[in-house]
């Protein structure tokens, strides 16, 4: 009796389905659905009917001039430099101590454990928290302020916008620095000890080992950590929103709560909250399409360059030789 | 000789810088458990103490007696993030299964796909997606905060990463010679064989999906289904004002649940974010 071999090709794409079909349901279908909500007159609580706009591009107009999400972008940013640069600068050195064999950390499990925690922690639950830390009059700083003399009466920190914001930086730093400490210990790790055996028969100072070793071979996961750091911090709504609900006077507003405040708080003006989400929607993007970048199978990358290149050549070839022909 | 000195000046360093940054992990939970255990007189007058007073059921009375329910927040929120956790592993295996064993057409260009929808946050699309749960009547179901996940790229992704050294196409082809239908093969085979890497991400995806606030936050308006962030978003409310101790209590409810959960499981949690970082 004559087989054919059986093709298994079908149970790719019914393996596959499930998550095909989640993804134009649940991500597609409101992504679209929300670029056309951009488009139109689409506000109010509980309607259905709306009306494409005669200027399809009002919307964001409307927000691009809008000075709170001016306030709102420039916020964000803000805050996320700040908590990024002492973050990674932090997450660096500790990664550098505890990868170096020359310091022989004790208890380093146990450190690596308590500095990672926060991040555990329900965002929520801490925004809360600090909140009742700077409180008035009596919160644990005014008592701190007050017992050690730095302050004659309690302060109302929290009305302060500056303190506001320095809060919502610290605690985001204070959140993520354990996280990309582990990451760039990992990445450490992968370097080649030989590399380090090398630097250190050479007689290079620890100085010269980190700035001169261990930074450049970390390019990859330095620049992995700052794109989703980035795409993270850009989308900050859990701690500002339960902080101080953006205040005082927008202080702490950020671009996500502004969009929450657009859509759900009151005014329910769906259609400027859609604008705005895809006004973040691109610049999202452009700090994915980095990210996909560098995480692409380098490999592949290369083969895929490599066959370009000779089919060029082949091409090239081709030509010349169709010329010499009809020469 | 000063090169020891200098050295023994740099451990001292390393230790301090230590000690300092466990003090800063430690202190606030602390502060906060003990403060659920004082009134809010003794917060009051000093809201710093290192030790615990007796008020904790006084807290819990007045805590409870109030909107908060912390038993209804944790059952919520623990349906949901099972719900969530079971889809998004289960499927997302599934995926990566389909595209590593089986070879289709298309299944390289699918693979880049994932890749380009990794990133992109759930987040700015919540409009549509708000619009569209509410037009279908579905807000206050708990089925539209879990469905979702049944489309994680992230997941797929590290799955695929470890599937494809450790899943080896020998087993699955004499499994088939042996009579083995394709889903039996996944579910019985593969699945154990993947059990390392589901134990890692199932923490990961839990506890995302327990902390998350906005999604919920957004779709759910019945009190009964709140999960346990939106519960304590409660207590920054005007009813608890000036009750101080109950509202450090409710804070630690929520938090203490994780926090032990954390001691027994930190080994694994540092172990996965490692690896997730390490892209193959």
């Amino acid at each position: 009796m004559k087989r054919k071999k059986k093709s298994y090709a079908k149970y790719g794409y019914l393996f596959c389905a499930p998550f095909v079909i989640a993804w134009l349901i649940f991500s597609l279908y409101p992504t679209i659905f929300t670029v056309l909500l951009s488009l139109t007159d689409f506000k109010g609580l509980g309607k259905v009917v709306f009306n494409f706009l005669d200027n399809p591009l009002q919307n964001f107009e409307t927000i691009l001039k809008n000075p709170s999400f001016k306030t709102a972008f420039k916020n964000t940013v803000v805050m996320w430099v700040l908590n990024f640069i002492p973050q990674i600068s932090l997450a660096l050195l500790l990664a550098a101590w505890f990868t170096d064999a020359r310091y022989k950390i004790k208890g380093a499990g146990f450190f690596k454990v308590i500095f990672y925690m926060p991040n555990i922690i329900t965002a929520a639950t801490i925004a809360i928290l600090f909140n009742k830390f700077f409180g008035y009059p009596m919160g644990p700083v005014n008592d701190i302020f007050t017992t050690l003399g730095w302050a004659e009466k309690p302060i109302q920190f929290l009305q302060d916008k500056t303190v506001a914001k320095g809060v919502v930086i610290f605690v985001q730093f204070w959140m993520w620095y354990g996280n990309t400490m582990i990451v760039l210990i990992s990445g450490v790790l992968g370097i080649s000890p030989e590399i380090f055996e090398a630097a250190e028969v050479d007689g290079a100072s620890r100085l010269q080992t980190f700035f001169r070793i261990t930074i450049p071979n970390l390019k990859t996961i330095l620049l992995y950590t700052l794109v989703t750091s980035l795409i993270g911090g850009l989308q900050m709504f859990d701690i500002p929103r339960l902080f101080l609900n953006g205040g005082p006077d927008n202080g702490t507003l950020t671009t996500s709560l502004f969009i929450y405040n657009q859509a759900f708080s009151g005014s329910y003006m769906y259609n400027r909250a859609s604008a705005a989400s895809m006004i973040m929607f691109v610049v999202i993007c452009g700090a994915s399409a980095v990210l996909f970048f560098i995480m692409r199978d380098k490999d592949e990358a290369e083969l895929a360059k490599l066959v370009r290149k000779q089919e060029k050549e082949y091409r090239k070839k081709m030509k010349e030789m169709q010329k010499g022909g009809t020469n | 000789m000063k090169s020891k000195r200098t050295s023994l000046a740099l451990m001292i360093t390393i230790y301090v810088s230590f000690a300092i940054l466990t003090v800063l992990s430690i202190f606030p939970f602390w502060l906060m458990i003990v403060n659920s255990t004082r009134s809010t007189y003794e917060i009051q007058q000093h809201a710093i103490s290192l030790v615990p007073s007796n008020f904790l059921m006084n807290n819990l009375a007045i805590l409870t007696g109030k909107s908060f329910n912390p038993i209804l927040g944790f059952t919520n929120s623990l349906i949901v993030s099972v719900g969530t956790t079971v889809c998004a592993l289960y499927f997302s295996t599934m995926t990566a299964y389909g595209v590593v064993v089986y070879d289709w057409k298309y299944r390289r260009q699918f693979f880049s796909f994932i890749l380009a929808v990794m990133m992109i946050p759930a987040q700015i699309t919540m409009i549509g997606f708000y619009q569209m749960v509410y037009s279908v009547g579905l807000t206050n179901n708990f089925l539209m905060l879990i469905l979702p996940a049944i489309a994680s790229p992230t997941i797929v992704f590290f799955m695929r990463q470890y599937m494809i050294p450790s899943l080896s196409l020998e087993i699955i082809q004499s499994a088939r010679i042996d009579g083995a239908k394709e889903l039996y093969i996944f579910n019985r085979i593969a699945l154990p064989i993947m059990k390392p890497a589901l134990a890692t991400q199932a923490i990961f995806c839990f506890v995302t999906s327990w902390n998350n606030l906005f999604t919920p936050l957004i779709l759910l308006t019945n009190q009964d289904k709140y999960t346990m962030p939106i519960m304590v978003s409660l207590l920054n409310g005007d009813i608890y004002k000036t009750e101080y101790g109950s509202v450090y209590l409710g804070l630690t409810l929520t938090v203490l649940p994780l926090i032990i959960v954390y001691l027994f499981l930190s080994k694994f949690i540092i172990a996965g974010v490692a690896l997730g970082s390490v892209k193959g």
